[in-house]
């Protein structure tokens, strides 16, 4: 009986059943934004033009006009031709995808590695803790593009590779984050209760500390994505990242700085592209932060 | 201060060790056999067997972490393959050249981003602190490289008001060399100004709520003393710790402007040495950059324990 009745009570204080007021309060903080939802719509733009790419009716990215070569912005090509002819509004749509794909599964990966490592860190402490956080800080002594950078040099040049190593460069972030999160929601009174029922260990993490510390990965999901998207297009300028003739913005910007006199407009649109989805991004997620953090009224 | 400097020592040195073997591993990660890369195309066996020896590839592994280790520690971090100087040397020779362009770079920012950070604190909430927010948040969007490219085209290609690349060694030309630096340094800048700005907007808005610039209110100084001697003074503590952790975000910075400037600096060099599968190089710019981060952490605290002496701990 008792068993009964704290286990309900651990359940009333846990995240399970306060999450639905939670986030209805946190999508109205969010709602009442202009930032926050300028974010969104930046970044929702974006992911509709990377998937509607195929559909759009624009020339193919590949498809070159050698009548019109780096030719400026006219009704025909509306953001202008590259070197060889090629529309290059095709190639930002079809860039697109590119960038937004590195953004999203390089931070997924530094997710799925580093947030178990860091539950596991703060979770079990001890020799375990010491030996994640020194490789932890290890990791992070080496800056993040350099750290990219080497890492797709030795890795070899491909968006793939690209992708790995800007996630195993982002993933120190996402232990420490996860490590201080779990220690935070350890000391809380419903692990507490949680533990006095007999909770086991996996349904401790799965139940109470992974809802619990889910918002503020969130948030810094959102924001590394803005860094992992500028961190692929630095390493495509670099020709580290997507390899031609496959679209990239970063790649594009790599080519447009041969032919800034004669061609600006080669350069103009891809940064500003990286610019918007980037910006959305950051909006985005510093929206996401006050929405969500309590302290915020 | 000496123990806690000790003691931050004696605590870095197993993360020291660790970013060593990281920086070992690398090149385990290369596909195919690294010696045949360093033989080039001929791969005449002997050169091959020599080489094995050489890099001791024939010993086990551990073995070979700590004869590559051991060197490292006497500051031998193996010779370039592109150029056949010891790497050590070659970092020595790019690093002043990404200093003058990291100092320069910082100037700028702390110029920008300090100010804009006070000024967006005092007037919270007003059009001031929203424009400001905005600009900061666009400085931290903006692909450096791409800002780098828009300059060149409208101060040096259209105005021709800048060199658009180069570098003149300051000893030589002091002006020339300022001159020639001022628009990477001010790319470099601006993503940093908007950090800085963020971090001094935090620490005034926490400072002007204390209760010692209240009291300082009360008693009737003038605004500009409570915030220049008691709210800016305080406030800047923990913009200095950030400053001085910047310095991982100036050397990544500093790749792609050099790049784009054509800077023959420590960015540059790390970008040659990529794309020349000189894998000893990016091995050693790695160890270095690690250990120069590694200090300016300590550094950074050492430095936060001066300026709060609140501070018993950190």
């Amino acid at each position: 009986m008792s068993a009964a009745i704290d286990s309900s009570s651990a359940d009333a204080a846990g995240s399970d059943a306060l999450e639905p007021k939670q986030r209805s309060r946190a999508w109205a903080k969010f709602r009442r934004n202009p930032s926050a939802l300028l974010g969104g719509a930046l970044v929702i733009f974006f992911i509709l033009v990377a998937l509607l790419a195929p559909f759009l009716p624009i020339p193919g990215p590949a498809e070159t006009d050698w009548s019109a070569v780096r030719k400026g912005p006219t009704a025909a090509h509306p953001f202008g031709t590259d070197e060889i002819g090629r529309d290059v509004l095709s190639r930002m749509v079809w860039g697109a995808q590119a960038s937004l794909l590195a953004g999203v599964v390089s931070v997924l990966i530094a997710v799925l590695i580093g947030v178990p490592l860091g539950i596991l860190a703060g979770y079990l402490k001890g020799w375990t803790d010491a030996v994640i956080s020194r490789v932890t800080e290890a990791l992070l002594a080496a800056p993040f593009l350099i750290m990219a950078i080497a890492l797709a040099a030795f890795l070899g040049p491909s968006l793939t590779n690209a992708m790995i190593a800007i996630g195993i460069s982002a993933m120190p972030i996402f232990i420490r984050l996860a490590r201080g999160q779990t220690l935070l929601v350890l000391t809380e009174d419903y692990v507490e209760s949680a533990w006095a029922i007999g909770v086991g260990h996996m349904g401790l993490i799965w139940r109470y500390i992974l809802p619990n510390i889910f918002p503020p990965i969130l948030v810094q999901a959102t924001l590394t994505i803005a860094t992992a998207i500028i961190a692929e297009a630095s390493l495509s300028f670099l020709g580290l990242g997507q390899q031609p003739p496959a679209p990239s913005w970063g790649s594009m910007l790599n080519t447009a700085k041969n032919f800034l006199e004669q061609a600006p407009w080669m350069a103009l649109y891809p940064g500003m592209a990286i610019f918007l989805v980037v910006l959305g991004f950051n909006l985005l997620g510093d929206g996401l932060r006050d929405a969500l953090d309590p302290r915020e009224s | 201060m000496l123990t806690f400097l000790a003691r931050r020592i004696l605590i870095a040195i197993p993360t020291i060790i660790l970013i060593s073997i990281f920086v070992f591993g690398l090149q385990n990660l290369l596909p195919g056999d690294p010696i045949l890369v360093m033989a080039g195309e001929e791969r005449d066996p002997q050169v091959i067997e020599a080489l094995r020896e050489k890099y001791r590839l024939n010993d086990p592994i551990p073995i070979q972490y700590f004869a590559w280790a051991g060197n490292a520690l006497q500051g031998d971090l193996g010779i370039s393959l592109r150029t056949q100087q010891p790497v050590l040397e070659l970092i020595g020779e790019k690093l002043p050249v990404t200093i003058q362009l990291a100092v320069m770079a910082l100037i700028i920012a702390m110029v920008i981003g300090i100010p804009a950070g006070v000024i967006s604190a005092y007037k919270k909430g007003t059009w001031i602190d929203w424009v400001a927010n905005v600009i900061a948040l666009s400085g931290l969007s903006v692909p450096n490289f791409w800002l780098g490219i828009m300059l060149i085209l409208l101060v040096s290609v259209q105005l021709g008001w800048l060199p658009a690349s180069g570098y003149q060694p300051l000893a030589e030309d002091p002006l020339q060399s300022i001159r020639t630096m001022l628009m990477p340094a001010f790319v470099l800048g601006t993503a940093l100004a908007a950090t800085l700005m963020r971090h001094t907007r935090s620490a005034m808005l926490t400072v002007l709520q204390s209760d010692y610039v209240r009291t300082a209110r009360a008693k009737g100084l003038k605004e500009q003393t409570v915030l220049t001697t008691h709210a800016l003074r305080n406030a800047l503590v923990p913009v200095v710790t950030v400053t001085t952790l910047l310095f991982g975000e100036l050397l990544a910075g500093a790749v792609l402007t050099e790049q784009i400037f054509t800077i023959p600096g420590f960015g540059k060099l790390v970008v040659d040495a990529v794309f020349n599968r000189d894998y000893a190089v990016v091995q050693g710019i790695i160890l270095c950059t690690g250990v120069a981060f590694i200090a300016m952490n300590i550094l950074a605290d050492a430095t936060y324990r001066v300026l709060n002496p609140r501070m018993t701990s950190t």
